[in-house]
């Protein structure tokens, strides 16, 4: 049941050869267990979990079952969860029980799926490495001293350990891909405006995009059917009609041209990562793809650019928490002012402080154009550069990240290094475009590498149909972490 | 001209101690004078990493403020949201007869 695709699972649970309640007892049982050293759930609430499971069975009796009934699934914690502690992975939010479900939360009750638990993350999303986080770091798998990328590193952990068949994951700068590809799974980042942001606690409004995490493209195809849809609470949700995106999975990619950015293999590439995208692109060749070299020039302002942007709208987004309507409050203080200065001094981590001083600064008076507007018309830059590169290739690859998962605490004292390694994912997110990471090999130290496949907008059935072909030729998402049935506290 | 590297700094020092205290004061965030002190080399490095952003020639470049030219939708002015201000204030620090709580401002 470990190993088993959402397809699998969910035929095993039509022909009862399971039930929802088992199936999920079995992945709260290994939570349990192994989450003490992995750290990759804040929450688990058996109770309720089970409850939901046995409505699920009750609605897999009846003959009204979904492909997703009766299927557990584990949501990041930056996702509204009705009853849940609802906590961003930071103590501002730790007293925080959702009055309300998000809107992709929403979306799988009304699938019959459970929701098995909430995963840690960086602390309002703000981090690529999982250790921001006021309940302390989660591990990789694969090696528990290394990080599981981040921000949505709870969810790749518990995927890639099996403490849950699936997970839910937000993309602001990379933070699903950066992990899926640090824990050795799969996990899309959709075109910005598919998913509705309603519900999903807000980092970089016009950047933020929740997806989904899983062991495989096929899996992942089943979760988007769900995530995706209009939501009008959410002003940037796209009214498009409702697509399948599974429908392509079986199709031939011969032919299919596909794109190498030369600035993406340049200086700063791991010669450990480069051999295994290398193979990947070999791999495609002989599948019968064209392999063509492309340029995305202003590659190196992405970074520079994000660190702009995203800290000016979280800046502007993390003012609501201010200790008086919910949140942390700190007990001491004189008046007014001094009640906010506090409650937000100790209830944010060193993190979210440095992006809320770095936002406050460019948006302040005398810096807005330089910093603020420089950078929005860098992004125009950017997109330019996706929307020219596609005119010569249908999907791009590449690295999802320079490196293999780095050490815990190897780049926790230095913000820059730490922010260069989102340099293959961010302009994506400035784009607005979909983005994928699926396992393709492994570096150094046994760690896992991941293959980035980027679309052109709405493209993600043809992403996934490429993802999917490559899975059916290579094992590399079958892998599972060899120490994880081992490790124990 | 040659492309500029991902690593390249900049020694330009933007920020002073007394900068990053106002900036606290305006993103209400209390700080000691060792953390200022510890934000201001971070900052800086940061910065460091920003200012390469000079580099790029953005000359009538329009500023993309969001990822998808769209509009945004108009919807008929009803009522859409019931009274749930007991569920919200639930979870609220303090709150007294339906208000939060919070210190007098006006005396």
């Amino acid at each position: 049941m470990l190993n088993a695709t959402l397809t699998e699972l969910s035929q095993a649970l039509s022909a009862r050869k399971i039930s929802s309640a088992e199936l999920t007892q079995l992945f709260i049982d290994r939570a349990h267990s192994l989450n003490p050293a992995l750290n990759a759930f804040i929450t688990l609430d058996p109770t309720r979990s089970l409850e939901q499971a046995r409505a699920a069975d009750a609605r897999i009796a009846r003959g009204d079952a979904q492909p997703l009934t009766g299927i557990p699934i584990a949501h990041k914690d930056i996702f509204c969860t009705k009853g849940w502690l609802t906590t961003c992975g930071s103590r501002m939010l730790a007293n925080f029980v959702a009055p309300y479900d998000a809107h992709v939360v929403e979306r799988f009750e009304a699938a019959g799926a459970v929701v098995l638990g909430k995963t840690n993350m960086d602390e309002f999303a703000m981090g690529s490495s999982s250790e921001t986080s006021y309940y302390g770091p989660v591990r990789n798998p694969w090696d528990t001293t290394a990080v599981p990328g981040g921000s949505s590193g709870g969810s790749a952990c518990a995927v890639a350990a099996r403490l849950a068949p699936a997970a839910t994951g937000t993309d602001t700068g990379g933070s699903i891909r950066l992990p899926a590809s640090l824990c050795g799974i799969s996990g899309l980042k959709p075109t910005y405006g598919v998913v509705s942001r309603y519900g999903m606690i807000a980092y970089a409004s016009s950047l933020d995009q929740g997806g989904p995490m899983a062991k495989s493209a096929a899996d992942l195809a089943l979760l988007l059917n769900t995530m995706a849809g209009f939501d009008a609470r959410d002003s940037t949700s796209l009214e498009r009609a409702p697509e399948d995106y599974s429908r392509n999975l079986e199709r031939s990619v011969k032919s299919l041209r596909l794109g190498l950015p030369k600035e993406y293999f340049a200086a700063g590439l791991n010669a450990d990562v480069a051999r295994a995208i290398d193979a990947a692109v070999a791999q495609f060749r002989g599948m019968g793809c064209e392999i063509v070299e492309i340029s995305l020039p202003n590659t190196q302002l992405a970074v520079p650019a994000y660190y702009v942007l995203a800290p000016a709208e979280a800046s502007s987004n993390l003012a609501r928490y201010d200790g008086a309507r919910y949140g942390y409050r700190a007990t001491d203080y004189r008046d007014l002012r001094e009640m906010y200065m506090k409650s937000r001094a100790e209830g944010f981590g060193p993190e979210v402080k440095r992006r809320i001083l770095i936002g406050t600064y460019v948006l302040s008076h005398g810096y807005y154009d330089a910093y603020y507007l420089q950078a929005q018309r860098i992004r125009r830059l950017i997109a330019r550069d996706f929307t020219q590169a596609f005119e010569h290739c249908d999907l791009i690859l590449g690295p999802t990240s320079p490196s293999v998962a780095f050490d815990l605490g190897a780049k926790s004292g230095d913000p820059v290094q730490m922010y260069l390694s989102d340099i293959y994912t961010i302009g994506v997110n400035l784009a607005g475009l979909p983005g994928m990471s699926i396992p393709c090999g492994f570096g150094e130290g046994g760690r896992p590498v991941g293959l980035q496949i980027i679309g052109n907008y709405f493209d993600e059935a043809r992403m996934l149909n490429t993802a999917h072909q490559f899975q059916r030729d290579t094992d590399w998402h079958l892998r599972m972490p060899s120490g994880v049935e081992g490790i124990r506290t | 001209m040659a492309p500029r590297t991902f690593f390249q700094s900049t020694s330009a020092m933007p920020l002073s101690l007394d900068d990053v205290k106002r900036i606290a004061v305006l993103a209400r965030l209390s700080v000691t004078e060792p953390e200022a002190e510890q934000a201001l080399v971070e900052l800086n490095g940061v910065f460091a990493l920003i200012e390469q952003m000079r580099s790029a020639n953005t000359k009538n470049v329009e500023p993309m403020s969001h990822a998808q030219d769209v509009m945004l939708r108009l919807r008929p002015d009803a009522v859409s949201e019931p009274d749930q201000h007991e569920l919200f204030q639930s979870v609220a620090p303090q709150t007294e007869a339906g208000l939060y709580l919070v210190p007098k401002v006006i005396e």
